[in-house]
This record gives C-alpha cells, structure tokens and sequence, in this order.
C-alpha cells in the first residue's frame, strides 16, 4: 500500500461560493473564553475581566479543572454602587488593580479585559489602562481590550488581545534585515518544531531567526517594522494582521498549518517570500511530510467518506474541513463558521471540494434542523449541543477541544484526525 | 467593584435557568448577549442532561445595540413559542440586558401569547443564582397556584376517612447537589410512613402540576435556598403548614420523620423504631474512635452547613472549629448554629477570606465546596465536599443521597475516605522518617499526589531554622494577606530544639501545637520558646 495519499483536487474551490448568512440565536462563547489560553501562554501576564457575576461565573465554568492552579485571571464584579454613580468606577477600578499588583508582585503585563456590561456603560478601560500604566511603569504594562460577546466570539479575544499588544511591540530599524514573526497562539511544543524547522531552512543563520508573537513573557516581544513579514498561524486574527500591517508589516500569504498540505504551503510561503530553494526546501520538509503522512493513513480508514457537519466555533472550521475533506477523504455536508474572513481565507477556500455548503453566522434552531435531516456521521459542535445530539443518536465531536489541543504542524496532524476518529471508534466499540 | 478570583454563586438568571431546566412544560426567553450561552454547558456538561436547556437566548451583538433590541426580543419570544409550544413562558433580562432596558415582560404582554407568561425581575448587580432560583420558583407558583387560590377565610378541608395524608416536595431542581437522589430517598421515606406524594416541584413539574400544589396538606421542603420563600406563600394562601427540618444525617432525619407526622398527624413510631442506619453503628465500632475530636471547618451554603456541622458533631464526634456560608440571606441559621459550637460565622463569598480563615484554624478535615477542595489541597488538608458549588465528578452516576438514612451512611464513607487511616496515623507518630510512610505523603490509600512536598523534604530539613518556614500555609501568606497570623514581631523566637521537637508531633495537629505554643509565650512573655515551653503549653491546653 502506498504510503502517499493522493489529494482529491478541487474542480474550482470555493473562493466564489456563496456564503448561507443567517441571524438568530448564536451558541458560541465570548471573547472572554480565550483569557484560558492565553494566560497559560504569556506566562507573565494577567487578565482582569472588568465585567459582572456573569463573566466571572463564565470563566470559571470554562476554566474546568485549571481552578487548581493559581490563576492569573480574575474578574473587578461590577455592582449597583458603581452603575448608580455612587462610586466612582475609575477609582474603584484603581483600588481593585492597585490591591491586585500588590499581591502579585510578579506580573508585569495587566490586561484590562471589557466585557458586555462595561461596554454598554461605556467604562472607557483604555484610558484607566493608560492611567494605570503611567502609575505602575516601569514595573507593570497595563494594557485593554474588550473580549464582550457583543463584540467577539470565542476565539476573537485572542485577536482582540494580540492586537492591544501590537502598538507596545518595538520598532524594528528600517536598515534591519527582512524578518519573519509568527501570529498567533501555538502549543509550545508546536512552536518548538516550528523553530526547528525555521532553523533549517536557515532562519537565525543567514536570516534573522522567527518570531513568536505573542511571546512567553511580556518582556520578550518581538520587533516590527517594514522589514517584518508576518505569518498567521490562526484564522481569527483580523485585527492583529490589519494592526501589524499598521506598522508596516507584510502579511504572508497561506493556507493555515494543518494537516500535512496546510503545513508544507503554509511553511513554502515563508520560504518562498525569503529566497529559500525548492531542494533545500524539500530536504527540510521531507521527513515530517512523510512521518505525518504514513501517520494518517490509520485514519483515513476510518474517516474515508463519513459525512461531517461543522456548527460556528472558533473560525478554525474551514482549514479543518478543508484538512478533513483532501487528506483524509471526509464528505463535507455544511461548514459552518461565526465569520468568514475572505482575504485570510482565500487559499483556504479555493482548496474546499467545489459545492461545500458554508454558512456564517447562526440561528441554532435552523441549524440544528438542517443537522437532523441530514444526519451527518459526526458533527462539530459546542458541548451545549453535544451531549443533546448524542442522546438523538448523533455522534459529535466538541469543538472547544480543537482550540486547546496542540494540532499544527506534520508532528500533529495525525492527532487532528485522531480527534475526529475517536468518537466513531468510540460509539462502535459501545455498540458492539 | 469586587475583586473576584472565584464565585460560588453564579448570576441570578442562572438560577431561573435551573427551575425552567428542572421543569417540564416551560420555556425560558432570556434577552441576553451573545456568549452567555455558555450556562448550557453547566446543563449538558456538569449535570450531563441528555437535553438541551428550555432556554432561547436572544444573544445580541453590539450591532444590534444601534438598531432596535427589543424587536430582537420579540421575535425571539415568538419563534420560541411557535417552535416549542410550552404550556408556560418565563421572560427575563441577563445582566448586560437589564443595562439596556427592553422590558422583556411587557414586549411579551403586547405579543399577547395563549399561555401564561412570567416576567422575571431579577436585579443582577444585587443578586444571586440562588435568590434567582428562589425568586422563579416563587413567581411561577404565584402565576400558576395563585387562580386556584381559596377565598381568605375558607375553612380548611377535612382529610377523608381513611384516606392517606397528602404532601408536596418542594427545593429539588436541576444543578442541585445531590437533589436526585435525596428526592429519591425521602420520596421513599415518606411513602413508607404512609403519606402520598401531591407534587414534586420544580424538579420534573409541569405548570399545570404547579397550579395544583393547593391540593397538599402540607408542604416538605428540601433546600430552604430555593423553596422557603415558596413555601412561606403557601402557608399564607393556602394554610399549608411546611418542614422546617432537613433530613441531612441519621439525627436529623429521625428529628423530619416526628416533624412530619405531627404535620400528617399520624403516628410514626412504628417507622422510627424499624428506622436505622448503617452510619450510625460505623461511627459506634472502635475503628472510628480516632475520629474522636477530629477538628473539622464547615463551609457552603447554609443548609449544607449547618446540616454538616450537626452531623460532625454529634454523629461522628469531630470538633467544629468553624462554620461558615456564602449565602447571606441565611446567616442568621449559620450564626445560631456557630453558637452551637462555640465559634464564630464565617459569612462571606470572598474566596480570600476563607482561604485565610482556614489558614489560620488550621482544621484536620474541611467540609466545603468545590472552591474548598483547592484551599484545602493547597494548604495540604484533607477535603470532602458537602455542598454547591460541585464540579461534574459530584453529580455521580450511583445512588448518592445526602438526606435520610442512605445519605447518612454516604457521608459518612465521604468524609472518612480523605483521612489517614487510624494505624496509619498511629505508626507516623510513633516512626517519624519513615521513607515511605513519611508525614508529607498523602493518606496511602489516596495515592500520589503528596509526591512534590516529599521531594522538598531535604532542603527543608537542611536548617532547622527554615523547617518551620517550609509548612505550606508559610508559603501561602504573601497570598492571604488577610490571614490572621500574628505579626512577627509579636511571636516568640523559636529553639533550635524546640522547632525539631515540634516537627515530631504528627503534621495534622503540628499547626494547632505551634499556634497554642506560641500563644502561651505571648501571654506570659517568654522571649524564647524552648523545648519545656512546647510541653508547659501542651499541659495548660490540654491537648
């Protein structure tokens, strides 16, 4: 048996398709959700939601089991002394921060993170932040952004986050070398093969070593300018690229690095933009291509022509589906994503098997109609709808997972598709 | 503002999510904003309901903040209508909603459905999930009871002869700890004193078996936090007489079982003297009497203490050393009971504040929530869970009661699991350096998780001097900044000899022994704490 899968071409993509728009109710988290990541990522940080009991309640609920943890999060409960006017938020707001700082020496980068409630009250946080910053620099870095579900969902508070962070990156020098930054959160152990793999192509040799943006301490960021290049690691970072490209940076682009055709154009892209040769390229590339290749074949057994169904989560669904449908032969029933950004996504969607369904945005109940009638063999959800699918005899797969498991690069790509054989193995092994 | 690590109660729309989820029949609109979905996830995940919550979210952006959110509304309300068809509607605002005031009841009133519809006022900035839960039950049985409601004055009427005694179990609803299988257990209790179940409500209720809650003769209420307000209306409208006591423990249970059938007028004896629990005679075998005096701090909401605080007391023969709740509407119930004890109520739902209180006690077994099995693990202290807020290894898949006679003996497995076993105990204090058995390894039947204070060990014992500051809570401190720990300057300087000999008294009760010891040097000044002053402290407290 050959170890190469062949990759089904698409006729034409779905670059022009058009797009199932609907408005109703959304089962997404907020912006808030993303704090659980990130605070684990930039290990110096701290996220203090300004919001109400349900944001805190939010956060913990999602936080699961990290409770055990000391955590760096924590939640300024607005109550009814603030909104009658009684108390004056700002200086609530500096007594909340200043007890925080004092108890946690260690942090020196504070987010301030808006949610709902303190956006309708319009609490301008970025002034307190920049207020903050003034009182407690050059110890602490007080920075804003809003996570609010009426602004973000789920994974648009990292955007939101990183794109606070960008106007406090240095300036490169305008003689400086290209260099290269990658956006957005990876799995450490990601970024490390990522490194390797940089490093091999020459990058920290004969090219200025890459970047990762956000870094793992808020002392360690890196440098921006018109010499930067820049490539997203993530679908959702809108308003960190326009922010980067704000300060003169080029975005590169790429489909994203998942599965083993995402990861080889994702990382040709970089080696292309900085005059790294196709053997060189391929010799760099060539073991994890095979290793992740040989790895899926066990798989694509499994999942070879089940039919997936994709509810709106984290704006990952279109690589993934994309991922699913040409490397491992999965039948695409509806795709469907919280918002579609074409230009980020443009070489993602021209690979879509042609006549894919995408759908943005949401109305639940339609949805979930659509789902039942046409009974998809596994279905990509939240766990608000999950164990309820189950109990109709659908098998599901919770979304939220694919956010918080290390799944770029050659070296995971089997464990992406093993996410997604695991329940079906699972429901034949309880039924027999 | 209220700086906030963790809460025990979430927002009161949460609360009327678990009577609408508890319910069957009805359907919950709740204007709120994208994201606060996330509530299903405690539903599906935690209680792992096989459904999704009756709940319809209107989840507006901050798009529709320009234009007009209470159109939003409305036809949120009506494609829910016309999608799931309930026999009744609840309407309400989540906390950023009630900012923008769309008044969700009167948008409904105007879409004119023909089903009862309750407008829930829930203040989100004051309250809490449990004064939401509270609050929704209430309205829904005014709303629905209330028609059916005798004129004041009417005489009551006269049981039938010969017919059985009639009751309706108030409190289970869905979230609630333990609520299933307590439902069960005193569902079966009551039968086997001859009494008829009328109504079970919320959990599992139908509107229309709320608008007959009349034809009880008397009202069991399970959880006070969610039904007393209930059940206070119902004594008030229909004259009926309801249980003040909750069946958490063998004592408590027998003190329900004679309360209700002064309230059924029957007799119970014949149930009381077959009555009996395993518990009872386990707590009674000599293999218990090293729990004798165990100290043991008691926090979660106020029914779940109080109940626990009893239980410890008087059928285990711990020593409550504290007491304390989150839900302030029930402090006066804990602080009687704190007198009990003699101590003093902790009211507070400052994680903080708790953390510091533990840490200054010091007990030998928390009884807590779920935000106390992290307090206690970080101080190193053995933990049980006795109340919300729980986590989803707490709604258990086997039958896990905390009332009646099963739920005495449930507690008691509960609470001794996370001890050292009494010959375990035994052999630590008599061989101290044990590689195996040593004083910083978990209990052995908990398996590991006490290996990293082990591997601290040498570095510890290095100086004696630094011994003392390798206890957990020392390391705690700079967190707590309001534990109550004296300031230093006012502690007695420590012996070399005096701290080794310290370290030689088994780890559990090590902390209370340096706090008498320390006490005792402060009271009579002695500068420096020798090995004489350890035992002359020992001797005057006693223990």
């Amino acid at each position: 048996m050959s170890a190469v899968i062949p990759i089904r071409e698409a006729a034409s993509g779905c670059g022009e398709a058009p797009v199932l728009r609907e408005r109703g109710q959304r089962e997404v988290f907020c912006g808030l959700t993303g704090i659980i990541w990130l605070h684990r990522k930039i290990q110096d940080a701290f996220f203090l939601v300004v919001g109400s009991r349900t944001c805190a309640h939010l956060i913990q609920s999602a936080a699961g089991v990290m409770i055990f943890a000391e955590p760096r999060f924590a939640t300024a409960i607005i109550d009814e002394r603030d909104l009658a006017g009684l108390a004056d938020c700002n200086d609530e707001l500096d007594r909340v921060v200043t007890r925080l700082l004092e108890r946690r020496p260690e942090i020196k980068l504070l987010f301030l993170v808006g949610s709902c409630p303190s956006e309708v009250i319009k609490l301008d946080l970025s002034r307190a932040a920049s207020r903050l910053s003034g009182r407690f620099s050059p110890d602490v870095r007080v920075l804003n952004y809003s996570g609010s579900g009426i602004e973000t969902t789920f994974t648009q508070g990292e955007d939101a986050c990183l794109a606070s962070l960008v106007p406090s990156l240095p300036a490169s020098s305008a003689t400086a070398p290209a260099s290269l930054m990658v956006v957005g959160t990876l799995a450490d152990v990601v970024e490390d093969q990522f490194s390797r793999l940089f490093a091999q192509l020459g990058f920290g040799t004969d090219k200025p070593a890459v970047r990762f943006f956000p870094p793992r301490r808020a002392d360690d960021l890196p440098e921006v300018g018109p010499n930067t290049k820049f490539l997203l690691a993530q679908p959702f970072l809108a308003d960190t690229a326009r922010a980067l490209e704000d300060r003169g940076a080029e975005r590169l682009a790429a489909p994203f690095p998942l599965g083993v055709e995402g990861t080889t154009a994702w990382l040709r892209a970089a080696a292309n933009a900085f005059g790294v040769d196709a053997a060189t390229f391929d010799k760099v590339t060539a073991a994890g291509r095979e290793r992740a290749t040989n790895a899926l074949v066990r798989h694509r057994l499994q999942l070879a022509g089940k039919r997936v169904f994709f509810f709106p989560d984290s704006q990952l669904e279109i690589p993934i589906a994309r991922f699913l449908a040409r490397e491992l032969g999965m039948h695409l029933v509806e795709v469907g994503t919280p918002y579609l950004h074409r230009q980020h996504l443009a070489e993602e969607l021209d690979m879509l098997p042609a006549g894919t369904l995408l759908s943005e945005g949401q109305h639940v109940e339609n949805q979930l109609d659509r789902c039942r009638e046409v009974r998809p063999d596994i279905v990509v959800c939240g766990l608000g709808l999950a164990n309820p699918l189950e109990a109709e005899g659908m098998t599901t797969k919770w979304a939220i997972e694919l956010v918080f498991t290390p799944i770029h690069g050659y070296e995971q790509a089997a464990d992406l598709a093993e996410l997604f054989a695991r329940p079906l193995v699972r429901r034949m092994k309880l039924v027999a | 503002m209220q700086l906030t690590l963790w809460t025990y109660e979430g927002p009161p729309h949460v609360g009327a999510m678990r009577i609408a989820t508890a319910m069957e029949g009805v359907h919950y609109v709740l204007h709120a904003p994208q994201g606060d979905t996330y509530a299903d996830l405690l539903f599906t995940m935690i209680e792992r309901l096989p459904k999704r919550p009756p709940v319809t979210y209107t989840t507006f952006q901050a798009r529709d903040l320009g234009g007009d959110t209470a159109e939003l509304f409305k036809t949120a309300a009506r494609d829910a209508y016309e999608r799931f068809k309930p026999d009744a509607m609840m309407v309400g605002a989540s906390c950023t909603a009630e900012l923008i005031q769309d008044d969700p009841g009167g948008l409904c009133r105007a879409l004119d459905l023909p089903v009862p519809v309750i407008a829930l006022e829930l203040p989100s900035y004051q309250r809490k999930e449990n004064w939401g839960a509270s609050e929704t039950f209430y309205q829904m049985v005014r709303a629905l009871a209330g028609p059916n409601a005798p004129v004041p004055g009417t005489p009551k009427a006269q049981r039938a002869a010969g017919a059985r005694p009639r009751c309706n179990i108030l409190g289970p609803s869905s979230l609630g700890f333990r609520h299933r299988d307590d439902l069960r257990e005193i569902t079966a209790l009551l039968l086997q004193m001859g009494i008829d179940i009328n109504v079970v409500a919320p959990l599992g209720a139908t509107p229309a078996d709320l608008a007959r809650l009349g034809d009880a003769e008397f009202n069991v209420v399970l959880y006070p936090e969610i039904a007393s307000l209930t059940a206070s209306w119902l004594n008030r409208t229909f004259g009926q007489p309801a249980t003040k006591t909750i069946p958490i423990g063998a004592g408590a249970t027998r003190d329900f079982i004679r309360e209700v059938a002064t309230l059924a007028d029957i007799d119970a004896s014949a149930v009381l003297a077959s009555a009996d629990s395993r518990a009872t005679w386990y707590a009674k075998s000599v293999d218990s009497t090293y729990l004798t005096n165990k100290r043991v701090f008691v926090f979660g909401d106020a029914t779940h203490a109080v109940a626990a605080a009893r239980v410890a007391s008087e059928e285990m023969g711990f020593k409550v050393v504290g007491i304390g709740t989150y839900a302030r509407e029930f402090a006066r119930e804990v602080r009687e009971a704190a007198k009990l004890y003699d101590v003093e109520a902790l009211i507070s739902d400052d994680y903080l504040e708790i953390e510091a209180r533990i840490a200054e006690l010091r007990p030998e077994l928390v009884l807590g929530t779920q935000m106390e099995r992290h307090i206690a693990k970080r101080l190193g202290i053995p933990c049980a869970v006795i109340s919300a807020p729980v986590h989803v290894q707490d709604f258990p898949a086997r039958y896990s009661p905390q009332m009646g006679f099963e739920g005495a003996c449930v507690l008691f497995d509960t609470w001794v699991h996370p001890l050292m076993m009494g010959l375990e105990e035994h052999l630590i204090g008599m061989f101290r350096g044990d590689f195996e058995f040593h004083e910083d390894a978990a209990p052995s039947h908990l398996g590991g998780h006490g290996d990293a204070r082990a591997n601290r060990e040498p570095a510890a014992e290095s100086t004696a001097t630094s011994a003392l500051a390798a206890e957990p809570e020392q390391a705690r401190d700079a967190l707590a900044p309001n534990s109550t720990e004296p300031a230093t300057a006012t502690v007695a300087t420590w012996a070399p000899e005096a701290e080794k000999e310290l370290r030689k008294i088994p780890f559990f009760v090590r902390g209370k022994a340096k706090r008498n010891t320390e006490r005792y040097a402060q009271e009579r000044s002695v500068p420096l704490i020798t090995v004489e002053t350890l035992y002359d402290a020992k001797a005057h407290f006693g223990s």
